[in-house]
This record gives structure tokens, C-alpha cells and sequence, in this order.
């Protein structure tokens, strides 16, 4: 039987049609957009201006607290502007343009292929690596990873929790990186088990990529602690707690953090991006990014620069499909439709799907019927009508004793509703304002 | 029959026992509530709307029986009588306050805001606000999902489905901040009434550079200081490049909107602008004539066919206002 967690879940299709397609290196953009906030936490601070000579790898904005995360020039060029553009959340926030100009590096960075194996930095000496290198987490919610390596006092973690589930339907990206850079990104398990100091490292994928698991369970073979388990094709089933639950049976509890639990969980893009930095001493400066949809020419995944516009991606799959109603930024389930083309992609940008008109559009809201099929699919235990409900009253000391806080904004909810009733939009509004009422209450 | 008699003086007898019981309990545990909390409640107009800062009429009674003076204390839909009502009941002074009324800063209707993108969302403005910055190129204009229209208690806002913008029913509001509290985007603001209902206001709070607004909003604000150098009574400061009309030291003499370039300041209420002939004509006309604003001001204008005797009443309303400006700028001189 496969591991699963035990609670709601639903199976959309998976859509994974650019799964075979290998990672494709995207040429050089004309120009690029960097907005200085790519991270959950303060936006960090402009370090460049208007005329300077930049080279890959190069400081462009400094962060700015313990939860921030460095911004590093992905391309080399002349600063434009540090302006406010639009970028995915569909406000203006400052972000850099670079005119690009050629292609040269910072000499500090390995740009060599080789595997280095030898992990010769000391724990401390790694989190500060990941720190300087503004690694975050790459799923999509982009947490800075040094706050998740700096365990806090009077907790330990016995066990690193790796995160290559993708069950997201459509995107591909992790799926590739596990098949194309797996020995990378092992090493970067290791580095990251002697920076936790952790002996044992736990790979959950979800059973619809047999070629990863096979591949990593072969190559895991003779690494001792790192072990590999096929998961059940279930959503959310990379949600943290989830995964958690699934594949070590502990419970995070309401408001904790996984490391409550003696557990740490990371992206396998996250592993990656720390085998460069620590190696290769190579900031964060690309990603993979699926770019896919129904009536996309040519699903594939690209190996992206930082701050390059989606419309490129687009092009380079052979252009905006006629049909499509929606591009989202993300997955379907939980990401966002872009308003704009012109957007870059930062670091959270797991993937860009087009969905066409007759799929995109939300249905006509209708009176919730009470056939409580929310409450089944919650894979965190709660009651979605009830506190759309609630949040549309504004009843909000009801919403939050109603435990909105715990709501992973999965959107299962929302999908399974068969009156399409926006139940996500009204507990995400709750919970915003839940949030609000904590934060001004502890002042 | 004997058991008759019997059931009633046995129930009699406990029910005249638990009254005297529950007479004594209620006395023991009596609270002394101040009975003038009921007079005040009696006088207020039971809307329970909140715009004093209070929950609800009760609450705002209690807190007037209360306090030392009337001073702080106001209730906006009531008004000034209302208070006064109130002073007298309670023996206290209360303070006259000129009326307020909610004005929109955002002047974008469709047709000079043009949409770049559908949204299909939960049809709440707080929801689509936190997910973006709307579906034209302005993120900071009103985003028409009417959510302020469902706040009003007073039935004082209507969404006008030509240019998917809120309509502020004069005759109606009564100023009690419900919209403005509810407003993702600030849009809303309270001011005074002023003489005859007139007031002028600059009607957007984008704070972009003056270009990128442009780009999204024919008739944003685009910072110009053009207004403000127009003003002789420094009512009027540009901030973050939005210009904003202190209505304290506004004095309604009209000379900023017609030098605004994009028509952002509105005029609510005046009567008509004299077409001056040949030297005017050339320039640029500001668009949007801004009576459109005020569809209840402008019916009462136009249903009302203006005789001659009121377009001379109105010329000499207007006249000894021009004076009063002029005496106020050889003062400030």
C-alpha cells in the first residue's frame, strides 16, 4: 500500500504532458525585470542604480531582515531603471531592468560541470552560504531556506523531509530535475542533512513518475540515511503537514511549524539550487520552469534566468495559444492568473499554464446545498462553507476560532463544490483579516 | 370537585411562593441602570449604523449619559438637531458640527479607464483587491464590484452600470463612514457639506509618477501643481503626485478645475460655467463636464429649467462670492 495522508484529498487530472519533454535551456533575454521582493518576508533593500554595470551573479538588492532573501543579477548588462512594473501579483513593485549585454560572470562562481562531492563546509558555514546565495524555497511559496536550516533553541530535527511530490496537475519541473540532475541534487540532500545535522533524509514522490523514483532509489542505493518513497497520486499530497503526515506519521500541530515535530522539509528544487550555491558558490539566479496547457504547441520545461518576461516562454513554445482564457502563473490548483504577459519570472515560478476559455471561466455561484463534500476533501480537518460563510458576514472572532489559520489554501474545496460557490476566495479573506486581528493584538 | 380545589390552591400557593421568591431575588440582584440611557435612545435615530464609533444606538447613549460634555461625541445621521435633542435631555452643551457626506476619489469610468483583463472572482472588492491590481490600469481606482453599496444602511450609494462607478445619493447619506471603512482601496472620503451643498474635491488617490498614471486613466491626477499655484488660499498640496483639496481652507471659488489638464477636480453643485467666447475656445476644454458627478444635482438643475429670474439669482449668489474672494486675497496679499 502506498503512503498517503489520511484526511480529504482530491485527484484532479494530472495533465503532465511536458513530463517527457527534457529541461531546455532558454537562450539570454533582451532584457530582464527583477522585482527586489521575489520572497516571503521583508522585500529587500535596492543595491544598485540607474547606470551600473552589472555581471551574473552580482548583489542587486540586499536583504533586509533574518526572514529576507538576497536578489542576484541573472544577467550581465547595463541597469535601466529601478523602477515600480507590474509583476505577478498584479501591483507595482520596484524591481531592476537590466539591459542585457553579453554574458559574463562573477569569477567567484564554479561555472564547471563537474560533481564535487566533498562537502567541506561546516554546518554554520552552510547556512551562511545559503543566506548570502538568497536560496528559497523553489515549490513556489519561496520561503527563505536559511531560516528553515536555523533551527531554533530547545528544538531538534531528526529527520529532512524531501518534497519531489509535483501534485500539482500540469507542471513538470521537479519531475525533471529529479531525472536530470539527480546526483546534484543528492549531494544537495547530504549538504543539507550536515547542515541540520540529521542522519536519515526521506524522498517523497508521487507514484505517477516511476522513472524518478527508480532513478533515486538506484542512485540512493548506496548512500546511507537517504531512502526513497512512492507516494499516492492524491492532492495536496506536497502540501508540508501532508507529507509530513504521509511519510513519518506526525502530526504538525495547529500553528506549529514542522520542526515541532523533529522534521525540516525542502523542495528537491530547493536541494538543487543549495548543491550550486555551496559547490559552486552560484547565487540563485535560474530555475526551471514548466511552460504547458491543453492547446500549448510544445509543453516543455526551460531552464529559465531569473527576471526573463513569461511571454518569451510562451514564444519559445510556440506562442499563445488562440483559445486560452487564463495563463497561470504556477499550478492550477494554487496558482494565480497572470494579467499581464510582460511579467517576469522570479523565483517562485514553478511553471506557466495556459487554460483555454471553456475551462478557465468560473461557472455561476450557486446556493450552497449543505452536501458537505468540502468537509470531505479538506485535508486539514475544516469546515470551508462554514467559514465562507462566516468571513462573508464578517464575523471574524468566529472565523478564527473556527481555526482559518490552519487552512493550507489548497483550493480542494473550491474544486470539489458542486454549486461553485468560491469558497478559497472568502476563507483567504478570512484568514488575511484573522491575521491582521492577531498581529494587533500582540502589539 | 375535592381534587379541583385542591390543585388550584396547591398551584396558587407555589405560585405566589416563587413570586415572592423571585420578588426578593430581583431586588437583591438589582442593576441600576441610569434611566436617561433610555430618554437619549429614545431621541437617536435607531439605525445602529455605527458611524459615531459606537455599537449601535445603545451604545453610543450610554457612552453621551456617560461623558462630562457632548464634545467628541456626534451622531452623523442624526445631526445637529439630533444632538441637540440629546443636550437637552441630558443638560449638557452639545458642539454644532457641519454635515459631512461621502465623496468617491476616483473619477475612471469605464469609458476613460479602459479594461485590460476579465476578472471572474468572488464578487467582493476586498477579495479581488487582495489578489490584484484590478482589471484596468489603474491599481489604486475603484474596482466596481460594489461592495460599498452593500454597507450603505441608507440606501445612498448606487452603482451607476454606465460608468461602474458608485453614485452618492446627496439627499440620502447621511455621512456615517460605513463606505469609507469598507473601501479596499480608500476611495471614499467624508466632508463637509458646505453652503448649498458645494464642494469641490480632486477625485483620484493614485500616487503613481504623472506618465504611468496616464497610461491607465485619462482623467487621473497627474500631479502638475497646476491647481496649486491656481489657488491663492494654499488649500490645495500635492502629495506622492496626487493633488488633495483641503476642504477647511477651500473657499469654493472654482479657479482650480478649470486649469486642471485632465478634468480630476470636481465641482459638485455650482451652476453652470459662463462659455466665455474667442480667447477660451482655443484651449483645450477639460473633458467630462463634472455635473455628471452629481446625477441628483444635475436633474434638479435641468428638471428645474432655469427662468431668467433664477439664472439672475444664481449670478448674484455668485457675485458677491467673487467679491468675498477678492477680499480674502487682498487680506492674504
Amino acid at each position: 500500500m502506498l503512503k498517503t495522508f489520511p484526511k480529504g484529498g482530491v485527484h484532479p487530472p494530472e495533465n503532465k504532458m511536458a513530463s517527457g519533454a527534457a529541461i531546455e535551456v532558454l537562450p539570454l533575454p533582451k532584457t530582464v525585470t527583477i522585482p527586489i521582493a521575489q520572497h516571503i518576508g521583508a522585500p529587500s533593500t535596492p543595491a544598485v542604480k540607474r547606470g551600473d554595470l552589472v555581471k551574473v551573479g552580482q548583489i542587486l538588492a540586499q536583504s533586509s531582515g533574518f526572514v529576507s532573501a538576497n536578489i542576484h543579477s541573472s544577467v550581465s548588462g547595463k541597469v535601466t531603471k529601478v523602477d515600480d512594473v507590474v509583476d505577478s501579483s498584479g501591483y507595482k513593485r520596484k524591481s531592476v531592468i537590466i539591459d542585457v549585454d553579453g554574458d559574463e560572470w562573477m569569477e567567484s562562481i564554479d561555472r564547471s560541470t563537474d560533481l564535487i562531492r566533498n562537502i567541506s563546509m561546516t554546518s554554520s558555514q552552510i547556512v551562511q552560504r545559503v543566506m548570502e546565495c538568497g536560496i528559497v524555497g523553489m515549490g513556489g511559496a519561496t520561503f527563505p531556506s536559511h531560516v528553515k536550516l536555523s533551527i531554533p533553541k530547545g528544538k531538534t530535527a531528526d529527520v529532512l523531509i524531501l518534497n519531489g511530490v509535483e501534485c500539482e496537475p500540469y507542471l513538470t519541473s521537479d519531475h525533471r530535475v529529479m531525472l536530470e540532475r539527480a546526483e546534484e541534487m543528492l549531494i544537495g540532500v547530504q549538504i543539507l542533512m550536515k547542515a541540520l545535522e540529521v542522519k536519515k533524509a526521506l524522498i517523497g514522490i508521487e507514484n505517477n513518475k516511476p522513472d524518478a523514483i527508480e532513478k533515486l532509489t538506484k542512485l540512493t542505493a548506496d548512500k546511507p540515511g537517504i531512502e526513497v518513497y512512492a507516494l499516492k497520486v492524491q492532492y495536496p499530497q506536497g502540501g508540508e503537514k501532508q507529507l509530513i503526515k504521509a511519510l513519518i506519521n506526525r502530526e504538525v500541530p495547529s500553528g506549529g511549524l514542522p520542526i515541532d515535530v523533529g522534521t525540516v522539509v525542502h523542495n528537491v528544487g530547493t536541494a538543487l539550487a543549495v548543491y550550486e550555491a555551496v559547490q559552486k558558490n552560484k547565487p540563485l539566479l535560474e530555475r526551471v520552469v514548466t511552460v504547458t496547457g491543453r492547446s500549448v504547441s510544445k509543453p516543455a520545461n526551460y531552464l529559465v534566468r531569473l527576471g526573463t518576461p513569461v511571454s518569451q516562454l510562451i514564444e519559445a513554445s510556440g506562442g499563445l495559444p488562440e483559445d486560452t482564457g487564463k495563463v497561470i502563473n504556477g499550478g492550477p490548483m494554487m496558482g494565480k492568473a497572470l494579467n499581464n504577459l510582460d511579467v517576469a519570472v522570479t523565483k517562485g515560478t514553478s511553471g506557466i499554464v495556459m487554460i483555454p476559455q471553456d475551462l478557465s471561466q468560473r461557472r455561476e455561484i450557486k446556493n450552497c446545498i449543505r452536501c458537505a463534500r468540502c468537509t470531505v476533501v479538506c485535508p486539514m480537518g475544516l469546515e470551508p462553507y462554514l467559514l465562507m460563510t462566516l468571513s462573508e458576514k464578517a464575523m471574524w472572532e468566529n472565523v478564527e476560532t473556527n481555526d482559518v489559520m490552519d487552512c493550507i489554501e489548497c483550493g480542494s474545496c473550491s474544486y470539489t463544490c458542486p454549486s461553485d460557490r468560491p469558497l478559497l476566495d472568502y476563507i483567504r479573506l478570512g484568514k488575511g483579516t484573522v491575521s491582521k486581528l492577531i498581529r494587533s493584538r500582540k502589539q | 370537585m375535592n381534587t379541583l380545589v385542591l390543585t388550584i390552591i396547591s398551584l396558587s400557593a407555589l405560585g405566589i411562593l416563587l413570586a415572592t421568591i423571585l420578588y426578593f431575588v430581583a431586588q437583591k440582584f438589582k442593576v441600576f441602570e441610569d434611566p436617561r440611557i433610555d430618554e437619549v435612545d429614545e431621541v437617536l435615530p435607531g439605525a445602529n449604523c455605527g458611524g459615531c464609533g459606537y455599537p449601535g444606538c445603545r451604545g453610543f447613549a450610554e457612552a453621551c449619559v456617560k461623558a462630562d460634555d457632548l464634545g467628541t461625541l456626534f451622531c452623523p445621521v442624526g445631526g445637529n438637531d439630533c444632538m441637540g435633542d440629546v443636550a437637552k435631555v441630558l443638560g449638557k452643551e452639545a458642539v454644532e458640527k457641519d454635515p459631512e457626506i461621502a465623496v468617491l476619489q476616483c473619477s475612471g469610468t469605464s469609458s476613460c479607464r479602459p479594461r485590460t483583463n476579465n476578472y471572474d472572482g468572488a464578487p467582493s472588492c476586498t477579495i479581488a483587491s487582495s489578489l490584484y491590481g484590478g482589471d484596468t490600469g489603474c491599481q489604486f481606482g475603484c474596482l466596481s464590484l460594489g461592495e460599498c453599496v452593500d454597507v450603505c444602511n441608507f440606501d445612498a450609494l448606487h452603482m451607476d452600470p454606465e460608468t461602474g462607478l458608485p453614485v452618492v445619493d446627496e439627499e440620502k447619506c447621511t455621512g456615517c463612514n460605513a463606505c469609507v471603512e469598507q473601501c479596499p482601496r480608500d476611495l471614499f472620503e467624508l466632508r463637509p457639506k458646505g453652503k448649498k451643498s458645494r464642494r469641490i474635491y480632486v477625485a483620484c488617490k493614485n500616487s503613481e509618477k504623472g506618465a504611468a498614471k496616464k497610461i491607465g486613466c485619462e482623467v487621473a491626477c497627474i500631479g502638475c501643481q497646476k491647481c496649486v499655484k491656481e489657488c491663492k488660499f494654499e488649500a490645495i498640496t500635492v502629495t506622492n503626485f496626487n493633488a488633495y483639496i483641503d476642504a477647511d481652507k477651500c473657499k469654493l471659488c472654482r479657479k482650480c478645475a478649470p486649469v486642471c489638464p485632465t478634468a480630476a477636480i470636481h465641482e459638485l453643485n455650482f451652476p453652470p460655467r459662463k462659455v466665455k467666447p474667442a480667447t477660451d475656445a482655443e484651449k483645450p476644454a477639460p473633458k467630462a463636464p463634472p455635473a455628471e458627478k452629481a446625477p441628483v444635482a444635475a436633474e434638479k438643475v435641468e428638471t428645474g429649467k432655469p427662468t431668467e429670474k433664477q439664472a439672475v439669482t444664481e449670478k448674484k449668489a455668485e457675485a458677491p462670492k467673487a467679491e468675498a474672494v477678492e477680499k480674502e486675497e487682498k487680506k492674504t496679499e
